[in-house]
């Protein structure tokens, strides 16, 4: 899964069973605690552990699922966490790797600002206490890919704490019913990532790639307030808007990725008491190894780093140098818009239903596709809406496109809504002129209706003698409209459009009849 | 020439006595002659001569780069050296050549110095003789000096007889001793530089933690590592600080504010000063020798108007224990980078990755270093860490506040022994282990470390065995300047004798301008 820049839950994604009596949940797992190690040589992305939080009683209890999750979101930054190397997605093996990053002895680690200003958005959009000192802590454990023998984590005192991260879910598939909901943030920890471990397993060798060592994580650890695997997934879904709202981390983990986990954590009926971990290849959770399961990581102190001190307004000392502190204050005031905010902003501005402006947050770009839209065409919001998300979402999934690949522009569409708006078309007609333009054949909308001649037919003239030849073809039905029956005049109608290939105005055929039959 | 001091041989240098090239060549030489000290484990040659020429042609062309344009200089092997091998005296590095240099050691560079070698150590810096290395023990220069000849007993006249050059940077004190260089950089963790600088009769400085990068020194215990200083006077040790103090972007422990070092003041009044003997210090098995010397320097200060005190350091006889836990604690991890794959040894054990590791680690690691890694994983268990680390490092602090307590008292300077006795012989040193003689011999100077003061040991006189001695001088934090200036007047009051090196000067190499043989005013 090399696409995957957000992982989910590395360290284990934490579910316990709490049992439900008399409707109240004891949740006696919410201990997060040492989980377990990564699933190495499976799946780099995800890892799945599975945990009961207590031993069923005996008697009538029902069992709930409560999920925490630790989620690691790769930071965006041009350097690693520690070290100058270059941070860059698919570069050559081990081309990106400092004498730190291959812990050369004597090499020592450097913080990297941009990464401890990329925590501090995180720790604020999810409404953290963001310490004012924070540690580094040595976690240590044998891996091929993990050069030092250790990761420099936050163990004792992480950079923010005790937050929430609020979410939405629609009730029982109403889509118009959306209930807000909050799960509570422990902890967010700044940590590095490990290299890549490449098995060879023909050749029983293993091949390392250190481009990754060293890159910064940010680690945000979810209480497990979470019922279900469609809660986990709809939260994590939301942090991932968050985090790219922020530029902290581009969190762009494929979709089937979550839908995945979800089914997993849906289906997953058999719970032991066990870490066990997920295993990609054969898209099951195994019991990891003895071994790593009862790692003992002999935290320490990282001694090369000392305490990471951040300061507010208030407690900025007034000498200091701007590029040696950090100013919480200040990085607040930079914190964009953020999808909370922007959904009530589309509701508000454009009417919007809520499920709508979800669903325009909801994939990479189709939000700033709608507002380009919006600018361009004088159509209602509501109707560009409604093609937005009808028609343009439709087709991209249908190709499985990202909005960026799109052959059409929002400029286009923009256009295609104008001529809709003023009635050049039809809403059938431009169906048909979409689809044209998604060939990507370079024609505009107004190119396109003026060759195929899916203009609406604007000669009175033309579109009454059509009316009378239909009435003339059809003494039937016109007999039944004069009996008021009420579905005749919409036969009458449909008729007359196909005559004209779709090209009329029905309101105006309506218009037409109706003077003709003398209603 | 080359027993003079390295500002002398600066100013010869400067107006054209001597060129680099000769004086590196005397020092190459010289080198070859003391082979038997083993004191190097690389020795440079050809690096140190091309840098000799480049010296040379900036001198004559007017552009000295300072001080240290043309001095020969040499570098314990821990200190990570561009293109040259950086052993740590371990099986687990034989062959490793790192692709940049310390920070201490660029800056030696920049400045012009000629890296002669690398010398040896006690293996990753772990021991207080410089014998448990790969490449065997460092004999103490004073073991063939006509001082100690004279004066030992006749049963030990012959060569199985030689003392140990103390450690863990016996190497470089063995090195400058020899007078194969003019300086030479040690690492300090617990009395690394100190400990083998009273053993060979040089000033060896430990400057306080933060002042000098450790970017490049192989870490023993990152939180006490220091770089550590050997020159054969006080102004020396001044100038080489001068060059390697200051904050370094790629130590986020080095201090950032500017630290100002100056020339150390040729007259100095320590009238005014108030000197803290703590009594912690005075122990049954510190021998009556040093005792004596202790307290003569003690009067030697009260003589001159300084106010001497008996101060108290009350935690002082739990900082041994403390230590131990805290220095294998972090060897424990620095170690578990060593696996064989980036660099270093690998075995040929390739069952699986797991016994790969075990090999290389079971091969590449002596037993003293096995030992400490496998204690330090011990208290770093989840189980253990509470009663073994934590408790160790609040007795850390408390061993802080001790000093803080006392220098905020008033007290500008403590004077403490260095070591408990002279340089012993090999023979007798290895009859105890490691782990025994390091806490024996850490005794006076691995607080100083935990509490990350400035250090300075300073040769006193010779024992009734022809011997070194040297006292500490331990300074307030980043008062290093302080301390060397009270270092200085120390040195000129005690005229400590220059070692007197048959062999050597026979032939000339060494030809000493001053009389101080016989001025020594602390006698026994």
């Amino acid at each position: 899964m090399a696409t995957s820049v957000l992982r989910l839950g590395i360290p284990g994604r934490r579910w316990a069973l709490a049992w439900i009596d008399g409707g109240s949940r004891h949740r006696s797992g919410t201990q997060p605690g040492p989980t377990s190690n990564r699933a190495r040589g499976q799946s780099s992305v995800t890892q799945l552990s599975l945990r009961t939080a207590q031993k069923p009683r005996k008697g009538e209890h029902k069992w709930a699922a409560v999920v925490g999750l630790e989620i690691h979101a790769q930071i965006c930054s041009n350097s690693k966490l520690f070290s100058g190397a270059q941070v860059c997605f698919a570069a050559p093996p081990n081309s990106l790797v400092s004498f730190f990053d291959a812990s050369l002895p004597g090499t020592l680690p450097v913080l990297n600002r941009r990464c401890v200003e990329a925590a501090v958005m995180t720790g604020l959009a999810l409404n953290c206490h963001i310490n004012r000192k924070s540690l580094f802590d040595r976690k240590h454990y044998f891996y091929a890919d993990l050069p030092a023998g250790y990761q420099i984590t936050q163990q004792r005192l992480p950079i923010a704490t005790n937050g929430h991260l609020t979410y939405s879910i629609y009730i029982r598939k109403k889509q118009s019913q959306v209930t807000t909901k909050t799960v509570r943030i422990k902890q967010i920890q700044l940590e590095q990532d490990s290299g890549k471990s490449l098995h060879d397993d023909l050749r029983s060798q293993t091949l390392i790639d250190l481009n990754r060592a060293g890159v910064g994580l940010l680690e945000v650890v979810l209480e497990p307030d979470l019922c279900c695997g469609e809660e986990a997934a709809v939260a994590v879904r939301e942090l991932q808007l968050i985090l790219q709202a922020l530029g902290t981390s581009q969190a762009n983990m494929a979709d089937y990725e979550i839908q995945r986990q979800i089914t997993e954590l849906e289906n997953g009926g058999e719970v032991l008491n066990e870490t066990r971990s997920f295993d990609y290849k054969l898209g099951c959770t195994v019991p990891m190894r003895d071994k790593e399961g009862k790692q003992d990581y002999r935290f320490m102190p990282e001694p090369n780093l000392p305490p990471l001190v951040l300061y507010d307004a208030t407690s900025l000392p007034s000498d200091a140098d701007s590029q040696q502190v950090i100013n919480i204050d200040q990085l607040r005031d930079t914190l964009p818009e953020l999808p909370s905010a922007t959904r009530e902003r589309l509701v508000q501005q454009y009417g919007m239903l809520p499920e709508h402006s979800f669903a325009l947050l909801n994939e990479v770009g189709l939000l700033e596709f709608f507002q380009n839209v919006i600018k361009e065409t004088r159509a209602e919001p509501k109707k560009v809406t409604n093609w937005v998300l009808n028609t343009f979402l439709y087709y991209l999934k249908q190709q499985n496109l990202a909005v960026s690949e799109s052959p059409v522009t929002a400029g286009a569409l923009a256009e295609l809504l104008d001529l809709l708006d003023s009635k050049a078309v039809s809403s059938a007609a431009a169906k048909q002129v979409f689809e044209e333009l998604w060939k990507g054949q370079g024609k505009t909308a107004a190119q396109i209706v003026s060759e195929q001649q899916l203009g609406l037919m604007q000669d009175r003239e033309a579109l009454e003698q059509l009316c009378q030849a239909t009435i003339d073809g059809h003494p039937q039905t016109v007999m039944d409209v004069k009996k008021r029956n009420p579905k005749a005049i919409n036969k009458l109608i449909g008729l007359v459009r196909k005559a004209s290939l779709s090209r009329a105005d029905p309101t105006l055929i309506k218009e037409i009849l109706e003077k003709k039959l003398s209603l | 020439m080359l027993g003079r001091t390295l500002r002398e041989v600066s100013a010869a240098l400067k107006q054209g006595q001597v060129t680099p090239t000769e004086l590196c060549k005397k020092c190459l030489s010289l080198i070859k002659k003391t082979k038997y000290l083993n004191a190097y484990i690389t020795v440079s040659e050809e690096v140190a001569l091309k840098q000799a020429e480049e010296s040379e042609r900036r001198y004559k062309q007017g552009q000295s780069l300072g001080d240290l344009d043309g001095i020969p200089v040499a570098v314990k092997d821990n200190f990570s050296t561009a293109g040259i091998e950086t052993t740590c005296a371990s099986n687990m590095l034989k062959g490793y050549i790192p692709p940049y240099n310390a920070t201490v050691v660029q800056k030696l560079l920049d400045q012009g110095a000629l890296l002669m070698g690398k010398t040896n150590l006690d293996e990753f810096a772990m021991g207080s003789g410089s014998t448990d290395g790969v490449f065997g023990p460092v004999k103490n220069p004073w073991s063939y000096s006509k001082q100690h000849r004279e004066r030992r007993r006749h049963d030990e006249h012959d060569d199985s007889h030689w003392l140990i050059a103390g450690g863990s940077s016996g190497g470089s004190a063995a090195s400058v001793a020899a007078f194969t260089c003019f300086a030479a950089l040690g690492s300090d963790t617990g009395g690394s530089t100190r400990n083998p600088a009273a053993h060979c009769g040089l000033v060896g400085f430990k400057p306080s933690y933060g002042l000098v990068s450790r970017h490049g020194l192989i870490p023993l215990v990152n939180s006490m590592d220091v770089p550590g200083i050997f020159t054969r006077c006080v102004d020396d040790t001044a100038i080489v600080l001068g060059i390697l103090a200051g904050h370094d972007p790629k130590d986020s422990t080095t201090v950032q504010d500017p630290i100002k070092l100056s020339r150390i003041p040729s007259e100095v009044d320590v009238s005014g000063l108030c000197i803290g003997i703590p009594k912690e210090y005075l122990v049954p098995e510190l021998s009556s020798e040093i005792r004596s010397l202790w307290s003569q320097a003690a009067d030697l200060f009260e003589s001159e108007g300084a106010k001497v005190i008996e101060v108290s350091l009350p935690h002082t006889s739990y900082s041994i224990v403390c230590y131990h836990v805290l220095c294998t604690s972090e060897v424990a991890s620095n170690m578990a980078r060593f696996d064989g794959l980036q660099y270093g040894h690998r075995s040929g054990i390739d069952v699986s990755t797991e016994a790969m590791y075990a090999a290389t680690r079971q091969e590449g690691f002596n037993d003293v270093v096995r030992e400490r890694i496998l204690s330090g994983n011990f208290f770093l268990l989840k189980e253990n860490y509470e009663n073994y680390f934590v408790k160790a490092q609040k007795v850390r602090r408390l061993i802080l506040r001790d000093f803080v307590n006392v220098f905020d008292s008033g007290v500008d300077v403590l004077l403490t022994p260095t070591t408990l006795t002279e340089a012993v012989p090999y023979l007798e040193f290895i009859k105890e282990d490691n782990r025994t003689r390091s806490a024996q011999d850490d005794i006076f100077t691995q607080a100083v470390n935990m509490a990350g003061l400035p250090a300075v040991s300073v040769p006193v006189a010779l024992s009734n065995q022809g011997l070194p001695i040297g006292l500490q001088l331990i300074g307030r934090a980043f008062c290093d300047q302080q301390l060397l200036t009270v270092a200085k007047w120390f040195e000129k009051q005690v005229q400590f004798p220059v070692i007197q090196l048959q062999d050597l000067m026979d032939d000339g190499s060494l030809i000493l301008e001053n009389g101080k043989l016989t001025s020594v005013s602390l006698t026994q």
